[in-house]
């Protein structure tokens, strides 16, 4: 605490009286305006709803899940929308700040991280009600590194490798299981004139995927968790045979993938340019919604590439419910939760979003198209889920050192060598070991 | 005019009109800098009390200089990013402004479009990258048939185009701004003091050079300055395009890939601040204080 | 630069009587030079426009049909659709409410401050001048988010009454983003306006303190009516750069509500899928008022910054 006295802080806030002078001046002229959002909320009993849906479609889903959430659990609620990059990018200040008592959120270390810092409030009682809809490992992916739960599960959306049907029963290609038949057939996609592989590395976050699998196919999901943790060196071989493999695949993959968006890759398989994508359904899926080619849309999961892990771990990032530290309204904010950690409130907002799961065992089916019921068998048949480089690592890691390294090494695969040194070092950095 | 001839009342008058300005400046941008500057020194993931901080002396420092691989290049591409921005939107501002200067039909529509880069939101030019570049979607690529995967010019996503791709719509941007600039300092000059220049004899030029450029000199002196301030500030359009990385690396790309976000780097990125508030100052303090004590 | 030989002729008229010379160069007006400065003009012009021409082409067409043939390419449809559609969507009546309700205190207030710091920096000579002139000048040259982590601590620990901040703080107030913004922008204004205010010839305050007017009187009542042009060029850029503002916005306010116009085009990006097209036509709408307050304060500007001459 004697620290404090140094921080400038101390000055700052004994400055407090002279800024609100400064501010009453200024503030003259915005009288009475900050009320301006106020007159929108609800009674005072109402539970405040963070919500990084603000698109149209989302925003529509989100409204009419929490009309029927009063329609069922009498709980009032306002929604505070906000565009999912800046909730992102301002998550830390948010939950600092003036926190909604219940927001939407990831799991994985992304979710760990927060309940570590204090932020969060614990949702044990709520888990007492809704155990039993969900499976082991959806449980195990909501709970905090103190084994208390802090995370409702919403939905769930699996990566693997997406194509068009009409492509692949032109052409007769079927999909492959081991690595061997893989290149196989990357091989014949380039001989019949295609891009075997289209990538999208602009925004820096989708090659992630294509790294997490093949690491998880060769090395296991053990060993990959233990990495995104900071507990494996990346300068294992191990990982050097992860990028080897990778390296290979990397001949068969659209050139230019750095200067390409990723929805401009998904755009290339859905025109036929190219032959598959390694991406997850929610993006895949509404760009092919969008052009009306669901139908076309199809996917399969990564090969195998050591027998001993075989296909067995899946990439599908959840995305849920949290509260914040100090909720204005704890017992409405539990019974909301509690409704929305059900089947019947998953099934109500995933009317209007067919590109995801609901995280909740046993849901009502019959309303899913062809890929939201293979979604279901696909991370149902999963030993282990994994959720998103993103997600599963410290972000300030992936951001800062993992996104210029794998760009780098799209750009240049020999740069890897000596890259994965500078990696461990930089890693050891930011983790604090 | 000298504080001696003004009374008592006009003095607290006088403080307090700058006062007030620069007490709010200092309470809301200088405080929270030198704070940073302070906090460059600690280990924090900016969460909790200040007794969560952990003072670790200079190894941030250290770290930047040693272990951080985007910083060397950061740096590079900042002085590239001075280096045209006074070649290029400068003296190209300049000469618009010389030529629309030149009482012609149409000024005011020219002036309109040249300024209206300026006023485009980025959400707008962000999405203008894409359009004009990107691998097979781009208009020039397109344009020069350059969209199949073997010919495809890369120009956002290899390191060696991408900064200057992203460099000519900041200089699209930053033309417009300074072409006004100078406009106004332009129609300032004496019409006078041409016409005297011009009975003596001197051509076009000459008559730029001898009296038109001399008059200039506080515009000169803004642009200059906003010069180094875009430069040192350069930010959004990279951040749009990829968050400044591969080869768009800044130092203030650097700064807020440290201190925005989640599990935040607060120490380290507030090291990265302080050595470009260091290098702002040093740059730009002795410059104003030389100008300032020539009018004198 | 030379000279061009055609232009020779008409230097001594124009000298002798300028106005009328103009007008006969207008009149006249197919002198190679100028020909040759307007094909210039123009071509540069166009390439200048060629940006938002393509996004304002690629706004008139549906999301579907620049997927299905690409952003290169023509047919489909054409319509205002998205225009209505990013209109509705994106609620922007709402958002342009409170870009105005940041925007117009902050304007004014930080001409307002600006002027009488630039007022007193320009007029007056004391120990403390140059020191304000960095103090101002140089806190204009860090990257917002070098200050955010501090300024966000005091944001949440200045506690206001509710009838200035509905979240009771600094911090999710617009009256704390009207503060930033003042604060942010102040610097920039007093380095132009001392600078031109130095043009100002100073003889007509010393005939002012003759007649015994109080310095607040020689700012309010001389000074600043002699300033308009350059408080109008400000305003405009101000404006415009106060007007789209993000970064503030986003780390200062919490409630998605109350963000300005800038909010509401995020606010039409989603997660994973975002139709650009839709985004590019709200991005021209919001537009639309910058380019309406330059329109309007053009005259003023251009006349405006007159940094150097005694003309004012």
């Amino acid at each position: 605490m004697s620290s404090a006295q140094n921080s400038p802080y101390a000055q700052g806030v004994s400055r407090r009286s002279l800024l609100r002078g400064a501010a009453g001046l200024a503030g003259v002229s915005a009288l009475g305006i900050p009320t301006l959002s106020a007159c929108s909320s609800g009674g005072s009993k109402s539970v405040s709803i963070g919500s990084n849906g603000s698109d149209p479609v989302p925003k529509q889903a989100f409204q009419s899940l929490f009309t029927a959430a009063q329609t069922a659990t009498g709980v009032k609620t306002k929604i505070n929308t906000v565009d999912h990059n800046t909730f992102q990018q301002n998550i830390s200040t948010y939950l600092q700040g003036t926190p909604d008592d219940v927001f939407t959120w990831f799991a994985g270390y992304r979710m760990q991280f927060f309940a570590q810092q204090g932020l969060l409030h614990d949702v044990d009682d709520v888990w007492a009600a809704i155990g039993g809809n969900f499976s082991d490992a959806i449980k195990a992916q909501s709970k905090g590194l103190d084994g208390k739960y802090y995370f409702v599960p919403d939905y769930y959306y699996p990566w693997g490798l997406f194509y068009s049907k009409a492509l692949w029963s032109s052409k007769g290609y079927s999909a492959p299981k081991t690595w061997d038949d893989f290149i196989t057939l990357c091989k014949q996609m380039k001989s019949d004139g295609l891009s075997p592989v289209a990538l999208g590395e602009q925004d820096g976050w989708p090659a992630m995927g294509t790294f997490d699998y093949i690491n998880m196919r060769t090395n296991g999901y053990q060993f990959h968790i233990e990495l995104m943790q900071g507990k494996q060196a990346w300068t294992d071989p191990k990982v050097a045979a992860t990028f080897d493999h990778w390296t290979e695949l990397l001949g068969y993959t659209s050139p230019g993938a750095n200067g390409r968006k990723w929805q401009d890759a998904v755009t290339m398989v859905m025109n036929g340019q190219a032959g598959m994508c390694v991406h997850g359904l929610d993006q895949a899926g509404p760009q092919f919604q969008a052009a009306g080619k669901t139908d076309d849309l199809d996917f399969f999961a990564f090969p195998a590439i050591d027998p001993a892990n075989a296909q067995d771990a899946v990439e599908a990032p959840i995305d849920g419910w949290m509260m914040s530290k100090k909720p204005k309204n704890h017992g409405d904010a539990v019974k909301l939760l509690e409704w929305l950690g059900t089947t019947n409130a998953q099934n109500t907002y995933l009317t209007s979003a067919p590109n995801d799961v609901a995280a909740a065992s046993n849901p009502d089916t019959s309303k899913y198209n062809t890929l939201q019921k293979k979604s279901i068998d696909f991370v149902a048949s999963a030993k282990q889920i994994s959720q998103f480089m993103d997600r599963d690592a410290n972000p300030t890691f992936v951001s800062t050192v993992m996104i210029p390294a794998l760009q780098k090494f799209i750009d240049d695969p020999s740069s890897i060598t000596s890259g994965l040194s500078s990696i461990e070092a930089q890693k050891k950095s930011i983790y604090g070991a | 005019m000298r504080l001696k001839t003004i009374t008592g009342r006009d003095k607290i008058v006088l403080t307090l009109m700058a006062g007030i300005p620069a007490l709010l400046t200092t309470a809301l941008i200088w405080i929270p800098a030198l704070g940073s500057v302070v906090l460059s020194f600690s280990k924090w993931n900016g969460i909790g009390g200040f007794g969560d901080i952990q003072w670790i002396g200079a190894r941030n420092y250290h770290d930047i200089t040693h272990n951080y691989p985007p910083f060397g290049p950061a740096w590079h591409h900042n002085l590239i990013w001075f280096a045209v921005f006074v070649l290029i939107p400068a003296p190209l501002g300049l000469f618009l402004a010389t030529q629309l200067d030149k009482r012609i039909a149409g000024s005011r529509i020219y002036q309109n479009i040249f300024f209206l880069p300026v006023v485009l939101s980025l959400a707008l030019v962000g999405f203008m990258v894409e359009l004009i570049y990107a691998p097979e979607q781009g208009l020039i690529n397109n344009l020069t048939g350059h969209t199949k995967p073997g010919n495809l010019v890369d120009w956002i996503g290899n390191p060696h185009l991408n900064l200057f791709a992203v460099l000519t719509l900041a200089v699209w941007r930053q033309t417009g701004y300074v072409m006004i600039l100078w406009l106004a300092g332009l129609k300032a000059v004496d019409p006078a003091l041409r016409e005297a220049a011009a009975l003596d004899g001197a051509n076009e030029w000459q008559t730029f050079r001898r009296v038109v450029l001399p008059s200039l000199r506080p515009v000169t002196i803004v642009v200059s300055v906003i010069t180094v301030v875009e430069t040192l500030r350069a930010f959004d359009i990279v951040y749009v395009v990829n968050r400044g990385k591969n080869g768009l690396e800044l130092l203030s790309t650097l700064v807020t890939d440290n201190i925005v976000g989640e599990a935040i780097r607060v120490g380290f990125g507030s090291a990265l601040a302080a050595i470009l508030l260091v290098v702002s100052v040093l740059v730009i303090v002795p410059y104003l204080i030389v100008t300032f004590r020539r009018e004198d | 630069m030379r000279p061009t030989r055609s232009t020779q002729p008409t230097r001594p008229m124009r000298l002798a009587q300028p106005r009328q010379s103009t007008r006969t160069t207008r009149l006249g007006g197919v002198r190679p030079a100028r020909l040759t400065l307007h094909a210039f003009l123009i071509l540069t012009s166009v390439v200048w426009l060629i940006p938002v021409a393509w996004a304002l082409y690629t706004a008139l067409r549906p999301f579907a049909d620049t997927s299905k043939h690409g952003y290169v390419s023509v047919g489909g449809s054409y319509g205002v659709q998205n225009f209505s559609d990013a209109w509705s969507q994106a609620d922007m009546l709402h958002f342009f409410v409170n870009t105005i309700v940041i925007t117009v205190p902050a304007l004014a207030v930080t001409l307002f401050f600006a002027s009488m710091a630039a007022f007193v920096i320009a007029r007056f000579r004391w120990r403390f001048n140059v020191a304000l002139l960095v103090l101002f000048t140089a806190g204009n040259l860090l990257p917002q988010q070098a200050i955010i982590t501090p300024l966000f601590r005091i944001y949440t620990n200045i506690t206001l009454p509710d009838w200035m901040s509905d979240s009771g703080e600094l911090y999710d107030s617009t009256l704390g983003l009207i503060l930033i913004h003042v604060a942010f922008q102040t610097g920039f204004c007093v380095f132009v306006m001392s600078n031109y205010m130095k043009t100002i010839p100073r003889e007509i305050s010393e005939a002012a303190v003759v007649d015994g007017a109080s310095v607040f009187r020689q700012y309010w009542q001389l000074t600043l009516p002699l300033c308009r042009p350059v408080l109008a060029a400000l305003a405009t850029l101000e404006f415009t750069w106060i007007y789209n503002d993000f970064y503030w916005a986003t780390a200062l306010i919490s409630t998605g509500d109350k963000r300005p116009i800038t909010a509401a085009l995020a606010n039409l990006q989603g997660e994973f899928f975002t139709n650009n097209n839709l985004v590019a036509a709200g991005s021209l709408l919001v537009a639309v008022p910058t380019l309406i307050v330059f329109f309007a304060l053009q005259r003023h500007f251009i006349a405006g910054l007159t940094l150097g001459s005694s003309k004012g």
